[in-house]
C-alpha cells in the first residue's frame, strides 16, 4: 500500500475554496438592487434561453453565477421544494429563509465532503415583502455561507469593482428606472489596473427581472424584455458588446483566469494551460503513448 | 447520519411535471393515491353541480353556481367552483367537491411548475392533456362514487380563440366549439344555451347567456343554486381574453343577475327564441 501525501485540513479547504472562487470570478457580474417597489436583478447575459435569473415562487426569485449545470440543478431543486411545500401547506408558507437554508445546507455539505468537487456557484435568493422593509436578499456562497444583504449586492466577475461603483451611486427607495440605470452602469464599469472604463451594455445583452410588489397577481416575478429596457434606459450613447470571456467556447484553454501566464510550459505539470499537446502524449517530447507489451 | 442537504431526487434532472415528481417522491400528497375501503362514499361527501362555458369572438366565459349538496341537504351555499388554472385558462368543477378542489390545486401547481422549470408555457392542448391524466388517476375513486368531472377552458394564444374542453370520468377529453355544460343541472343549462347561443356574442352578452342558462338549471335541478337575492350570493364568472383571465367583480354580477331575475318576474321561463316559419314574432 502506498502512503498518501499528507495535506493539512487548512490547506485542503483553502485549495477547494480557491478552486470555487476562481470558477465564479470567471463569469460576468450579477447585481441585485432594492428599489421602491421591490427587488431588481440585472446581469449581462447575451443568451435569451439560458437564464441566470428566474422565478422560484410567488414572492421569490433565484439568481446565480458560476457553472450553469450546477446552478441550474439547484434552481430546479428550489422550484420543486417551493412548489411541494406550497402544495402541502399553503402558498404563504414558502419563505426565502426556508429556501436559503436548504441551499446553504446543500452547498455546505458538498463543499466539505471530500468525495465531491465543490460547486462553483454563488446564489441570490431574493424575496419581496408587502413593504420595502420586508424585502430580503440572501447571498449564498459556494461553501454554504448565508448572508443577508441590504440595499444592493453583487456577485461573480469583478464583484468588488461593481460593488464599489454601486456604493457610490446607490440610493435607497429609487424608482425602477433610476435603479436600473445605476445597476446597468455598474455592470459596464471596469477598473482594470487603475484604468477606469465605462462601457454601454447593449439592451440585447442584458437579462433583467424584477420582483414587483405592485403586481396584482400573486406571482410577483416579471422579466423586463429588451423592448421595455430600451424604453426605460433611453439613449445611452453607442453600445458595445463585452469582450469574450477567456474560456468562452475554447475547450482546453485551462481557464485559470487572466492572471496566470497563458503560455504552456510542457515541463511544468502544474501549469493551467494545456497547449497543443494532446493529453496522452508525453508532455515534453510530444511522443504518442506506447502500448505496453502484451 | 442525518443529512441536511436537499435530497438527491430534487436535484436530479428529469421530469417537468409536478404530479409525476410527487408520484415518485411523496405519493401520499396526490389526491388519487389514497386507498379507500370498499363501498360507496357518494352520500357522505358534498357534491358541486352546474358549470357552463360559452365562447365568444376573442375569448370565453365560464360561470358556475354556488351550491354544494349532500343528499337532500344544501352543504354550502357559497362554494366556488370556477378557478383560474393559470393566466390564460380556467377550470370549473362538478362532482365530489373536496376531491375536485384538491385536483384543481394540483393542476394549478402543475402548470406553474412546468412554466418555471421549462421557462415556457404549455400549449392549451398540453394543459388539457395534463388535466386528463389527473382525472384518469382518480378513476378508482370515481367508481366508489367520488367522481370528479371538470371542464377546462382557455384562450389559445396560437389560434387566438377561446376553446373549451369537456371530460368524462375516465379522463377522456373532447373539445367543444361553442358552449358546454357539466354537472347535475347541465342538461337544463344546455337546453338554454342551445337557444341563446350565437357566434357573434360580445363578452357582456356571453356573461348574460351564462347567467340565463344557470337560472334555467337552478329552475329545474334541486342541486343547482339560483341567484341568492337575499344574501347577495351570485354565480362566479370568469372572462378570459387575450389580456388574461379576469373574475367579474361581485357588484357587476349582482347587477346582471338583478336584470335576469327582473326579466323572469315578467316571464318566468326566460327569453323566447325566434321560431322560423312560425306565426308569432319572436320577443326578446
Amino acid at each position: 500500500m502506498s502512503t498518501p501525501f499528507y495535506v493539512s485540513p487548512e490547506q485542503l479547504m483553502k485549495d477547494r475554496a480557491d478552486f470555487a472562487r476562481k470558477g465564479i470570478a470567471r463569469g460576468r457580474s450579477l447585481v441585485a438592487v432594492q428599489y421602491a417597489d421591490g427587488v431588481l436583478l440585472v446581469t449581462e447575459n447575451p443568451s435569451q434561453a439560458l437564464h441566470k435569473v428566474s422565478e422560484l415562487y410567488d414572492r421569490l426569485a433565484f439568481a446565480a453565477v458560476g457553472r450553469y449545470n450546477e446552478f441550474e440543478n439547484l434552481r430546479i431543486a428550489g422550484v420543486r421544494l417551493a412548489d411541494m411545500r406550497g402544495y402541502a401547506y399553503d402558498r404563504r408558507d414558502v419563505t426565502g429563509r426556508g429556501l436559503a437554508n436548504a441551499y446553504a445546507q446543500t452547498l455546505g455539505t458538498i463543499f466539505s465532503s471530500g468525495g465531491e468537487k465543490p460547486y462553483e456557484v454563488e446564489i441570490f435568493v431574493a424575496e419581496v415583502g408587502t413593504t420595502a422593509a420586508d424585502d430580503q436578499i440572501y447571498r449564498l456562497t459556494y461553501e454554504g455561507r448565508v448572508a443577508d444583504e441590504h440595499g444592493y449586492a453583487v456577485m461573480g466577475g469583478d464583484a468588488d469593482t461593481v460593488a464599489k461603483y454601486l456604493q457610490e451611486h446607490y440610493s435607497e427607495g429609487a424608482s425602477l428606472a433610476d435603479a436600473l440605470h445605476v445597476a446597468v452602469a455598474a455592470l459596464g464599469h471596469t477598473a482594470d489596473g487603475g484604468k477606469v472604463e465605462d462601457r454601454v451594455i447593449p439592451v440585447g445583452d442584458l437579462e433583467v427581472a424584477v420582483l414587483d410588489r405592485t403586481r396584482t397577481q400573486p406571482r410577483k416575478f416579471r422579466r423586463l424584455l429588451p423592448a421595455r429596457l430600451d424604453e426605460i434606459l433611453g439613449d445611452r450613447g453607442p453600445a458595445e458588446h463585452a469582450a469574450p470571456l477567456p474560456d468562452d467556447g475554447a475547450p482546453g484553454s485551462g481557464g485559470s483566469g487572466a492572471t496566470a501566464s497563458a503560455t504552456d510550459d510542457p515541463t511544468d505539470p502544474t501549469d493551467q494551460v494545456s497547449g497543443g499537446v494532446a493529453p496522452l502524449e508525453d508532455p515534453s517530447t510530444g511522443e504518442p503513448p506506447v502500448a505496453p507489451p502484451l | 447520519m442525518s443529512d441536511a442537504r436537499i435530497p438527491g431526487a430534487f436535484l436530479r434532472p428529469g421530469t417537468s411535471s409536478f404530479s409525476d415528481f410527487l408520484a415518485e417522491n411523496a405519493p401520499d400528497l396526490l389526491p388519487a393515491r389514497r386507498s379507500l375501503p370498499a363501498g360507496g362514499a357518494a352520500e357522505i361527501a358534498p357534491h358541486g353541480t352546474t358549470i357552463v362555458a360559452v365562447t365568444f369572438p376573442g375569448g370565453l366565459v365560464m360561470a358556475g353556481d354556488r351550491r354544494a349538496t349532500m343528499g337532500n341537504v344544501i352543504a354550502q351555499r357559497d362554494i366556488e367552483k370556477v378557478f383560474p388554472a393559470d393566466e390564460y385558462s380556467v377550470v370549473g368543477i362538478a362532482g365530489t367537491a373536496g376531491l375536485a378542489v384538491e385536483m384543481v390545486r394540483l393542476f394549478q401547481v402543475e402548470l406553474e411548475h412546468y412554466e418555471k422549470i421549462e421557462g415556457s408555457v404549455l400549449s392549451l392542448d398540453g394543459k388539457a392533456n395534463r388535466l386528463s391524466a389527473l382525472i384518469r388517476a382518480n378513476l378508482g375513486m370515481a367508481m366508489q362514487g367520488l367522481a370528479v368531472v371538470p371542464m377546462f377552458a382557455g384562450y389559445d394564444l396560437d389560434s387566438r380563440t377561446g376553446r373549451i374542453f369537456g371530460y368524462d370520468v375516465t379522463g377522456g377529453r373532447h373539445e367543444e366549439a361553442s358552449f358546454f355544460t357539466v354537472g347535475s343541472g347541465s342538461m337544463f343549462a344546455r337546453g338554454a344555451l342551445k337557444k341563446l347561443y350565437r357566434d357573434d356574442l360580445t363578452s357582456d352578452d356571453a356573461v348574460r347567456v351564462c347567467l340565463q342558462a344557470l337560472y334555467d338549471a337552478a329552475d329545474d335541478d334541486s342541486a343547482t343554486g339560483g341567484p341568492d337575492l337575499t344574501r347577495r350570493i351570485f354565480p362566479v364568472v370568469w372572462v378570459v381574453t387575450a389580456d388574461g383571465g379576469v373574475r367579474l367583480p361581485e357588484e357587476r354580477i349582482g347587477e346582471l343577475a338583478d336584470q335576469v331575475v327582473g326579466a323572469r318576474l315578467q316571464r318566468p321561463d326566460g327569453p323566447v327564441a325566434p321560431l322560423p316559419g312560425g306565426g308569432e314574432e319572436a320577443q326578446s
